[in-house]
Parts: C-alpha cells; sequence; structure tokens
C-alpha cells in the first residue's frame, strides 16, 4: 500500500469533481490516480497489495443518503448503488419478485462482506485471477498493459472460457451482475455532464487487446443506480462452487423465464463465473423462446450458450458444468411455484 | 454435560473449561506481535520473484526516499550469521537454506530483503518500492518436472531409517487369491495457522529476548544463538501463546536469527510481521506426494502381501521426508510386507511436519486400498479391519501395548448408522444430491520426550508450576493445571502454570503429539517430590512414605488396606512440620527407552522423541474409526460432507472438552484435507500461485454441519506414567480415506488423487 489523500464527497457534485481532477492523464479507469470508495471490499484490498495505487480516494459513503434508496415500484425495480448488499438481498419485494437478484447477493461473499459492500462497487469489482493480484508476477496485461498474460498457460482453473481474448482470461467474478444483465437493466451513471442512463449490458467490456480497460465509464463517472423493468418471480441464480458458502462461482446461471399456458414466452439466461465480463447467453435464449419445456430444449439451450467455449489446460471442465448448470436452472425456473 | 463437556468415562479427567478461554476470546490473550517493546523499528520481508537463479542488483534509490526508512538489507549488507544444520542431521533449522548469504535464489519467494522503517507502512510501502533485477534459470517444480533428481530416503535422511519389510512379498502377492495395486497422489498444502510468521527481537546488552510463536522455544533458543554465534544462556524465546502451529513452527526457520541481527547492529528492538503468502515461502509445508499400494488377499479378506512405495518431493538441499511406511507397514496383520520411500529433490523451499506427517498422506493411500479391496472382496470395509486386527505389529512381532481399532470402528459405525447403508455403489440419494458412506481407520504414534518441570507450592495451596512447554491451543494450561492439582490435592483454581518462556525447565517440542505425555509425566513426577517432601517430613519413617505413596496418583485407586485409610494430606500440618513456607522442587523426567544423551540433548533444544513403532519391545499407538456421510449433486457434481463421525481410544484422555476439540478439529482438517487444501504450483516457474487465504480452500461454517466425537474409554499402563497417548495428531489421519470411499460409494466412481473437486467426478 502507497499513501494516499483521502476525501470525503458530501454531495455527488463534489464526488465528481474531485474524480475528474485526475482525468487528463487519460488513464483507463482502472489506473486512474482518484478512485471512489464504496464498502472498500474490493478497492481497499487491491491497494494492500499494491495491484491499485490511486493517490487519491474520494468517499462517497456520504452519499448515501439519496444513492440507497430500494425501489420496487409498479413498472420496475430501481436499486441506489450505495445500498448494501445485504439489505438488498433480504428485501421482501425483491425475494418475491425478483428471487434471482435476492440469490446473486445471498449467494455472494460473506455476511460481513454482504453488510459492508454496495451494490455499485459489486458491478465493479476486479477479477480474482491470481497473477493479477500478485504484483511480483510480470506478465499480466490487465495490471501491466503489454506484458503478457501469466494465466495463459499457467494455473488458470478460475479462469474463463467464454469472452477471452488471446491477451487475457481472467473470470468476472461477480454474481449480481449476472441477473443484471439478464433482466435488462439499465445503469444510471453521474459524471461531468450529468446523469445519463445506457443499459447495463453496456457497461463492461470483454478484454479484446485492452484488458485493462474493465468498463465504459470514464474517471468522474459514478454509478448511481440500477432500474430493472418489470417483474420476474420465475427466475433463479444457481451457482456452483467449491464450498458451500464464501465462495466465487465456478459456474452460475442467472434465468428468468416467463411461462404462459407452459409456453416460454420470454427467457433470460446470463452466466457467471466463466466468463470474462457479466455474460448474457442470447443463444440459449434464442432457443427457448417460443417452446414447450422439456429436458432436451434446456440440453439445446445450454448447448447454445457454451457453443463458443474455449478451455484452457485447467478450467476446460467449466463448460460442461456450465450446460449442467444451465440445465438444472431452467429446469428449477420451470418448476417453481409461483 | 454438553456435547462440548463430555461426561468422563473410566480414566478420563474432568472437562474443565480453557484456563485461558475468556482471555483468547476477549482478545486479551498476548501472542508474539501483541509484546510491547521499546520503540521498535519495523521490517518488511522483500521475498523473490524467481524460484531459481541470480539477483543482479538492486535499484532501492526509490524505495529509500520514503520517508521513515531506516535501512535496507540484502545479501550485500547482511549480519554474519552462522549456519545451522537441518534439525534431523543434529541441527534447529527446518531448512539449510540460508537467504541474504549470496545473489543465489534457491527457491520461490526466498527472503531477498529486508527492509526496516519508522513503522510498519512505511517498511511496507518502501518494500513495494525495492526494484529487482533477476537471472533466472528454469526451475523444476515438482514430480514430473525435468531437471528433478530421485533416489531412496534411507541413507540421506538420519531420521528415516529403514524401509520395513518382512517375508517375501513378491511371492506371496504373485500367489494370492485377490490382488490389488493402485496408485494415489495428495497436494501440496500450506499450515496457514491463524497467527502470522511474526517476530520480534529485542537485545537488552547482549542478552536477547525472542517473541515469536514457536512450537519449541528451546530449539529456537538453541538454533538462533548458534547462528549468531553467542552462549545460548543469552537468548530468551517468550511466548505464552502460539496462535496455531501444526508443525510449522517446529523447528527454526531463517527469518529470526536475521532479524536479531539487524536488531543488535541497529541496536533497537525490530518488530517483523511478514504477510499470510510470504508465510508460504518463509516457513514449511506438506509436500506433494504419490504412492504405490499393492495388496494380496485371500478370499477370506486376509492379507498375505502388503507393499507401500512411496515418493515425496523436497528440496535440492534438504532431504526432508515424513516416510509415512513406518505405520502402514505395520498397521494390520500380514506375513508378508514390503516398503520402499524415496525423496525426489526439486527447487522448492524445504517442507517441514504438517499434522500428523507421516500418516496423513500415506494411510490415504493404504485406507482407500483397503476399501479398494473390500469392494474387490464384496466385503463390509469394517469386517476387512477386522480380519486383519492384530495384537502384534507384523513386522518386528512386537505386541501393541493396547490397540482399540475395532471397538473404536464399532462405537462410531453405531452412532453413525452404518448399518443402514445400503451396500452397492449409487444406491443412495435424496433429490439432487448423490449420497455415500464411508470409513477408515486412523492412528497416530504415541510419542514422549524429555522434559524438564518445577513445581512450587504454598502453604495455603497455591501452586506455580513451571515447564517450558507450548500453548499451540490445544489446551496446554489446563491439563498441566489440572495434573498438578490433582497430583498435590490443590483446587484447580489455585494452579498458576507457566509456559512458552525458554527460561523456564526446558519442555520438549510441541510436535509429534508428545506433549501432554511428555509435560504431564514430568509435572506428576515433580509434583510427587513436593509431596514426598512434606511426607517426609511428617512421617520420617521410610514405610510409611512408601504407603503413603500408594495413596496418590492419577486415575489409581489405592491399592492396600493401610493406604486407603490414610488422609489426604494436611498441606498446613505438613508446612509446620518442615517449618517453612514454600516448597519447590525441580526435576527432570525421561521415558522409558529415551537414548542416554537425552537430557544433555533436552536443555540443549534437541528433542528426542522416543514411542510409537521405535520402542525396543513394545509399539504403541492410538486409534480411531471416522466415519462420512458425502453428497454429490448430480448436476453440479459440488461436493458436501453433512457429516463426520468418529470414534477414538488414546489412553488416558486428560480433559475430554479439549480432547474432543482437538479431534473435532482434527475431523475438520481431515475433510478439508480431501475436498478443499491444496497449494497449486506454477509448473513454469515453480511458484506458489494461491497463496492466500481467499484461494488456498479451507472449509467454512456452512461446509460442516454436523461432526460427532466420540471418546472411548482405554487404559495403558505401558506407556508413560500419565498414562495419556497423544491425540493432538490422530483426528486427521483418517479422514482423507474415508471421504474419497465415500465418494466411491455416492458415485461408482474411486478417485485416488487429493483434493477431490467437482471436475474430478463424472456422474
Ligand atoms: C473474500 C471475498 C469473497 C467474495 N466473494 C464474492 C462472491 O462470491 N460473489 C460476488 O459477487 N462478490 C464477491 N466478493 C466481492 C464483493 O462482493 C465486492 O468486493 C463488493 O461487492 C465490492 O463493493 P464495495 O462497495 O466494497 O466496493 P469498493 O471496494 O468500495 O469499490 C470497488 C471498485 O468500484 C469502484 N466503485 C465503487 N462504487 C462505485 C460507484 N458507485 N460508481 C463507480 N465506481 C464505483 C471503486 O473505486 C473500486 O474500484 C468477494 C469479496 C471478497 C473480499
Ligand atoms: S488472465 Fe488477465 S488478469 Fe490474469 S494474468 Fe492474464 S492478463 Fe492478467
Amino acid at each position: 500500500m502507497r499513501p494516499f489523500s483521502y476525501q470525503r464527497a458530501t454531495d455527488p457534485d463534489m464526488a465528481v469533481q474531485a474524480l475528474s481532477a485526475a482525468a487528463a492523464a487519460n488513464n483507463p479507469l482502472t489506473r486512474a490516480t482518484s478512485q471512489p470508495l464504496a464498502g472498500g471490499t474490493t478497492l481497499i484490498d487491491l491497494m494492500k497489495l499494491d495491484v491499485m495505487r490511486p493517490a487519491a480516494i474520494v468517499d462517497i459513503n456520504p452519499l448515501a443518503q439519496g444513492w440507497s434508496a430500494i425501489e420496487p415500484g409498479g413498472e420496475h425495480l430501481r436499486l441506489g448503488a450505495l445500498a448494501k448488499m445485504s439489505d438488498v438481498a433480504t428485501h421482501d419485494d425483491i425475494q418475491r419478485n425478483y428471487p434471482v437478484i435476492a440469490n446473486s447477493l445471498k449467494l455472494a461473499a460473506s455476511a460481513q462482506l454482504r453488510n459492508m459492500a454496495t451494490l455499485g462497487g459489486n458491478v465493479m469489482q476486479r477479477t480474482r485471477c491470481n497473477y493479477f493480484r500478485d504484483v511480483s508476477y510480470e506478465n499480466c496485461n490487465k495490471r501491466n498493459p503489454g506484458s503478457g498474460c501469466a494465466a495463459m498457460d499457467g494455473v488458470n482453473r478460475m479462469h474463463a472460457v467464454l469472452g477471452t481474448s488471446d491477451q487475457c482470461i481472467a473470470t468476472y467474478p461477480g454474481d449480481f451482475a449476472q441477473a443484471l444483465i439478464a433482466l435488462d437493466a439499465t445503469v444510471e451513471v453521474t459524471g461531468r455532464s450529468g446523469t445519463r442512463s445506457m443499459p447495463f449490458a453496456d457497461l463492461h467490456k470483454a478484454p479484446g487487446n485492452t484488458p485493462e480497460i474493465e468498463t465504459t465509464l470514464q474517471p468522474g463517472d459514478l454509478i448511481s443506480a440500477f432500474v430493472i423493468p418489470g417483474r420476474w418471480p420465475r427466475s433463479v441464480y444457481l451457482k456452483a462452487r467449491d464450498r458451500q458458502s464464501y465462495e466465487f462461482a465456478l459456474s452460475a446461471a442467472a434465468v428468468a423465464l416467463d411461462v404462459q399456458d407452459g409456453t416460454i414466452r420470454d427467457a433470460r439466461v446470463a452466466l457467471g463465473g466463466v466468463a470474462t465480463v457479466p455474460w448474457r447467453a442470447r443463444e440459449a435464449e434464442a432457443q427457448l423462446k417460443g417452446q414447450k419445456f422439456d429436458d432436451g430444449l434446456a440440453q439445446r439451450a445450454a448447448d447454445a450458450a457454451f457453443a463458443e467455449a474455449k478451455g484452457r489446460q485447467h478450467n476446460s471442465f467449466k463448460i460442461a458444468l456450465g450446460k449442467r448448470v444451465v440445465v438444472r436452472a431452467l429446469q428449477q425456473a420451470v418448476m417453481m411455484e409461483i | 454435560m454438553t456435547a462440548a463437556a463430555p461426561e468422563p468415562k473410566a480414566n478420563m479427567g474432568q472437562p474443565v473449561p480453557r484456563y485461558d478461554a475468556v482471555a483468547k476470546v476477549t482478545g486479551r490473550a498476548t501472542y508474539g506481535s501483541d509484546m510491547p517493546l521499546d520503540n521498535p523499528a519495523y521490517a518488511f520481508l522483500v521475498t523473490s520473484a524467481i524460484a531459481k537463479g541470480r539477483i543482479n542488483s538492486f535499484d532501492l534509490a526509490d524505495a529509500k526516499r520514503v520517508r521513515g526508512v531506516i535501512d535496507i538489507v540484502t545479501h550485500e549488507n547482511a549480519p554474519d550469521l552462522k549456519e545451522s544444520k537441518l534439525f534431523s542431521n543434529g541441527g534447529y533449522a527446518g531448512t539449510t537454506i540460508q537467504p541474504l548469504k549470496s545473489a543465489d535464489i534457491a527457491h520461490d519467494g526466498e527472503i531477498i530483503a529486508v527492509v526496516v522503517a519508522e513503522s510498519y507502512e512505511a517498511a511496507r510501502e518502501a518494500a513495494n518500492r525495492v526494484k529487482v533485477s533477476y537471472s533466472a534459470v528454469s526451475p523444476s517444480a515438482s514430480f514430473d518436472s525435468p531437471g528433478t533428481t530421485k533416489a531412496g530416503a534411507k541413507g540421506q535422511n538420519g531420521q528415516f531409517k529403514e524401509d520395513p519389510k518382512v517375508g517375501d512379498f513378491a511371492k506371496a502377492f504373485n500367489e494370492a487369491e485377490i490382488q490389488l495395486t493402485a496408485s494415489y497422489e495428495t497436494p501440496t498444502q500450506h499450515h496457514n495457522p491463524m497467527e502470522l510468521f511474526s517476530t520480534s527481537c529485542a537485545w537488552m546488552g547482549d542478552t536477547l529476548v525472542i517473541y515469536e510463536p514457536s512450537q519449541y522455544v528451546y530449539g529456537l533458543k538453541n538454533g538462533v544463538a548458534e547462528q549468531l554465534g553467542i552462549d545460548a544462556d543469552k537468548v530468551r524465546v517468550v511466548n505464552p501463546y502460539v496462535g496455531g502451529g501444526f508443525g510449522s513452527r517446529g523447528s527454526m526457520t531463517p527469518r529470526t536469527a536475521i532479524i536479531a541481527g539487524i536488531a543488535k547492529r541497529l541496536n533497537r528492538p525490530i518488530k517483523l510481521v511478514p504477510t499470510r503468502d510470504q508465510g508460504f515461502t518463509i516457513a514449511t509445508y506438506r509436500a506433494e506426494t504419490r504412492h504405490e499400494i499393492k495388496l494380496g488377499a485371500s478370499r477370506d479378506g486376509k492379507l498375505v502381501a502388503l507393499r507401500h512405495e512411496g515418493a515425496e518431493v523436497s528440496s535440492r538441499a534438504d532431504p526432508y521426508c515424513v516416510g509415512g511406511t513406518k505405520t502402514t507397514t505395520r498397521l494390520y496383520a500380514c506375513p508378508n510386507v514390503d516398503s520402499l520411500v524415496s525423496i525426489v529433490r526439486a527447487d522448492r523451499n524445504t517442507p517441514g511436519f504438517m499434522r500428523s506427517p507421516p500418516e496423513v498422506p500415506y494411510l490415504f493411500a493404504l485406507e482407500s486400498a483397503m476399501d479398494e479391496l473390500a469392494v474387490k472382496l464384496n466385503m463390509d470395509p469394517i469386517e476387512l479391519r477386522r480380519v486383519n486386527d492384530t495384537t502384534n505389529e507384523p513386522i518386528g512381532g512386537k505386541p501393541y501395548t493396547s490397540r482399540s481399532l475395532m471397538a473404536c470402528f464399532d462405537e462410531a459405525a453405531k452412532a453413525f448408522g452404518w448399518a443402514q447403508r445400503s451396500a452397492a455403489p449409487k444406491s443412495m440419494s435424496d433429490g439432487d444430491w448423490l449420497i455415500g458412506y464411508g470409513c477408515a481407520a486412523t492412528c497416530y504414534p504415541t510419542q514422549m520426550a524429555p522434559a524438564a518441570a518445577r513445581v512450587r507450592l504454598q502453604r495455603d495451596g497455591r501452586t506455580r508450576v513451571e515447564i517450558a512447554g507450548h500453548e499451540i491451543g490445544t489446551g496446554a494450561y489446563t491439563i498441566l493445571a489440572q495434573t498438578a492439582a490433582e497430583r498435590l490435592g490443590v483446587p484447580l483454581e489455585k494452579v498458576a502454570v507457566f509456559i512458552g518462556d525458554s527460561d523456564l525447565p526446558p519442555g520438549p517440542v510441541a510436535g509429534g503429539s508428545n506433549s501432554t505425555a511428555s509435560t504431564c509425566s514430568a509435572v506428576m513426577m515433580v509434583c510427587d517430590q513436593v509431596r514426598q517432601r512434606l511426607f517426609k517430613a511428617m512421617m520420617p519413617n521410610e514405610s510409611l512414605m512408601d504407603k503413603a505413596k500408594e495413596t496418590v496418583g492419577m486415575g489409581q485407586t489405592p491399592s492396600t488396606e493401610a493406604a486407603k485409610s490414610d488422609r489426604p494430606l494436611d498441606l498446613e500440618k505438613a508446612f509446620d512440620a518442615l517449618g517453612v513456607g514454600v516448597v519447590e522442587e525441580y526435576g527432570e523426567w525421561k521415558p522409558e527407552g529415551a537414548p542416554p544423551d537425552s537430557f544433555k540433548a533436552m536443555h540443549s533444544g534437541h528433542a528426542r522423541l522416543v514411542g510409537g513403532a521405535a520402542m525396543k519391545d513394545k509399539i504403541a499407538y492410538a486409534f480411531g474409526a471416522e466415519f462420512v456421510e458425502v453428497r454429490v449433486n448430480r448436476f453440479t457434481h459440488e461436493i458436501r460432507c453433512p457429516r463426520l463421525v468418529g470414534a477414538f481410544a488414546a489412553g488416558r484422555i486428560m480433559n475430554p472438552r479439549t480432547a474432543r476439540s482437538q479431534l473435532m478439529g482434527g475431523l475438520i482438517w481431515g475433510m478439508s484435507s480431501a475436498l478443499f487444501e491444496a497449494t497449486e504450483i506454477d509448473e513454469r516457474t515453480a511458484r506458489y500461485v494461491n497463496d492466500n487465504l481467499a484461494d488456498y480452500l479451507v472449509p467454512v461454517n456452512a461446509d460442516v454441519p454436523g461432526v460427532e466425537v466420540i471418546l472411548l474409554s482405554e487404559q495403558d499402563d505401558h506407556i508413560n506414567p500419565v498414562g495419556a497417548k497423544g491425540l493432538g495428531e490422530l483426528g486427521n489421519v483418517g479422514t482423507n480415506a474415508a471421504i474419497c470411499n465415500a465418494i466411491y460409494h455416492a458415485t461408482g466412481q474411486r478417485i485416488r488423487k487429493l483434493p477431490v473437486r467437482l471436475e474430478n467426478i463424472e456422474v
């Protein structure tokens, strides 16, 4: 960890301004010299590891007053970016009408972390790639652009099979983002030119040739809220992991279905633990829409979801595992009594 | 009585609560780095990013600019330290790879610089700013890497003297009605005790005080003195509490003398708290092992031939090995036995003791193979053990001092509900989950070592017990106090125990599960000396004294009528007769069969453990049986272990509460070892990759919904005065095999490589 300045932002303008001050450096956001601090469970961790070295920290927790509301309206659900994971996970309306959201949060991290961590920080959390998190490894394109990728032919059991590039195969580790992307959420961003909205699906960027660029946010941009249209009582978050709690996904599926008279009218499938970014499996959805559900259909959807998957030495199992997780999540969603 | 404080059965002490429980849960217990120092400087380590090669140069300019930096020590300006030999070759060191001696690097994460600063934060920041230029050489990471060498353990490791054999294995195996050959593998594992590998060193004139978590304060004191070239009496090691050891703190690591040397040079106390990941490379670990087991049996299940070949990884520099064949060749009756242990040298840090070092990997192989044999024979695995149970070990024919293996199997089977098992694989399930039951034997050698103690009794009954034992979380304070209270007939609250300080009378290494047997035997003996002085004052007549002696003794009942009628010692009267206010005695105890140099070695910090299979005309082991329920998800293949049941017999149980905790922790660790723990090594760089507690998986509470520990009553009068067998390392031995056996039962799939992860399941 290195010395840094600390500032509390008491209103959004102040936060945006403090964060924009360093924007001129033209760094990607991940390397910007000033970073917002929410729960700190990712940021402080990475600063201690010397992976992130911001010169300035802008504490946005004072904005919680305006930015932490949980508003399950009629048309859509609005979640403030500073809402705590635990508060959202245990909210009655969300458990009833958006089980996929509630469970993606409930099955994440530990109780202590969920009490501390915010939704905004959660979607911005960074990969758990060991070579990224240990600065004694030279070769990490994400941390050290152009240096190579130690994971490519190293220990890569936890790494991604979808959305990878020959520059980076790091998994996007979060859970909640899969629920958001599946449900067509939009994200509300407060930045230098005011507040704007964009599809959540446009927030993260696949590594391509620039794995150090992880999102489309610019220095000075803050996520202020998430908006989820509709209601999805028939939805599931299934997470396969090495231990029963407090562990990232080896493979996860966020599934939401609208089934009427046995026919799937709308289907949403997103994958976690297997891709470099929150991953919407539209090919799987295309298989499902308009069909009657049976196990064969579930299998075809799962196969479609992983058609493009590429495994490496230790993570190829994620392809077969991912398919079984999708199949089971679909079956569970269909069996839900609503 | 509660589950945590089981009702004592015959030959068990009271389940009194831990002496240190409140201090620990309230954070008042002081560990090494909590010790206040006068104006300390803080050290932070820089460790190598390559496993093999040389340092070309350091660029320290940036680091030195950090405000508060006092000194940066590298091989170019390191304190001059003498070498210490490996503990198994008469030295104190857990590794002979001495960092900061030259520009050469022998393993990943070797200490290459020490930054000393006015604050921890400044030292850390400066360490982050140290730039190193290396010339790296391609290292050999493990078994299959090019460039490793392999040779028999016998002849290179001083403590591995013999590959046990008896009869004619080859002939018997070839002629056996049933034959089984199978290979097994266990991974690299790290102890990860909660307390980090900290060291604080403070000099007062020419006297050095070291605060450090150590499982052997006498070893460390003597070892550091040797490295510094000073008299051992000038070094004192203090650690009233050790935040977990598991073997990692049994032998000296290089860091201590380095920090002591720097503290001397700077004339200032220094506190070092290394990081979690540095703990993976600056201390020891359990190396990966490979095994081939061959079993030959007759159709009724009787073993006729057994061969165990093991291979273990060690460093280039040191021939460390655990050599568990001494146990696996003796566990069951079998007339024809063969074995071989080899060491494979790679570019790694030197491995070392880790909870049940030999038994964990070697019994995993044997007890898995026994289960495979039971399947081949279409026999209940418990019955297979019964058929091969024995009162004498097969290699030398020596009798077990006591052996309750089958009693443990029967008790545990009953508590577990083994009878409800349907034998066929894949025949039990519950919704999405396939269910499997599995079991395995567990055992651990009963070991003892010389120990000295001082006991001071006051007229009012207040008692002070001093012995350089170690509280590594096992309950040492508590049972030592119980021992003295019982022996002297004073209330437990009046006994104060002092351990964890090398200025106290020498105790043994807290390893090999010898502590309870050794320290309690010593304390018992010295308590008797105290009693005898008092008795002598009251009844100078010899024969009366003998009679009085018969009235004391733990778990003993007076054997003569005369003794029975004796009143307990009246302290006031005895002190009056003696005419003093305090009686203090010092004594040195050694176990039967201890080598002649035992007491000398005890003072110079060399552990001389005796027992187990190495006794002259007998063999002493503690036994147990472990049963597990495993659930495997049909869809995700996730493996969960909702139930662990173990029954154990270990001679006298000093305190059923602390014993249960040890065994429960052992079962949980055993499960962890089977399903979670593995240090991942990057084959190309020979570096540990998951060197932190987020990625080195250990179970969380949700993984351990049910653990049941059953303590069997067992009396053994042939081991030590206390009659206790060590049980700290008994619990985690059988679990690996029990889990794999249960996975076989659940899925029909035999997995011979640990840990078992969901990708290994193919249902
Ligand atoms: C041991 C461990 C296990 C975990 N397991 C899981 C798991 O199983 N599943 C899972 O999903 N997560 C898991 N996590 C991750 C955890 O959920 C995230 O660390 C947490 O959600 C981050 O939220 P925070 O508020 O603490 O973010 P911070 O650490 O404060 O911020 C994270 C990043 O986002 C930026 N940021 C924060 N708020 C905003 C905002 N409003 N707008 C723009 N940028 C912002 C910060 O600058 C920083 O770069 C785990 C974490 C740990 C340490
Ligand atoms: S996978 Fe990505 S984050 Fe990991 S080492 Fe490669 S480039 Fe770095």
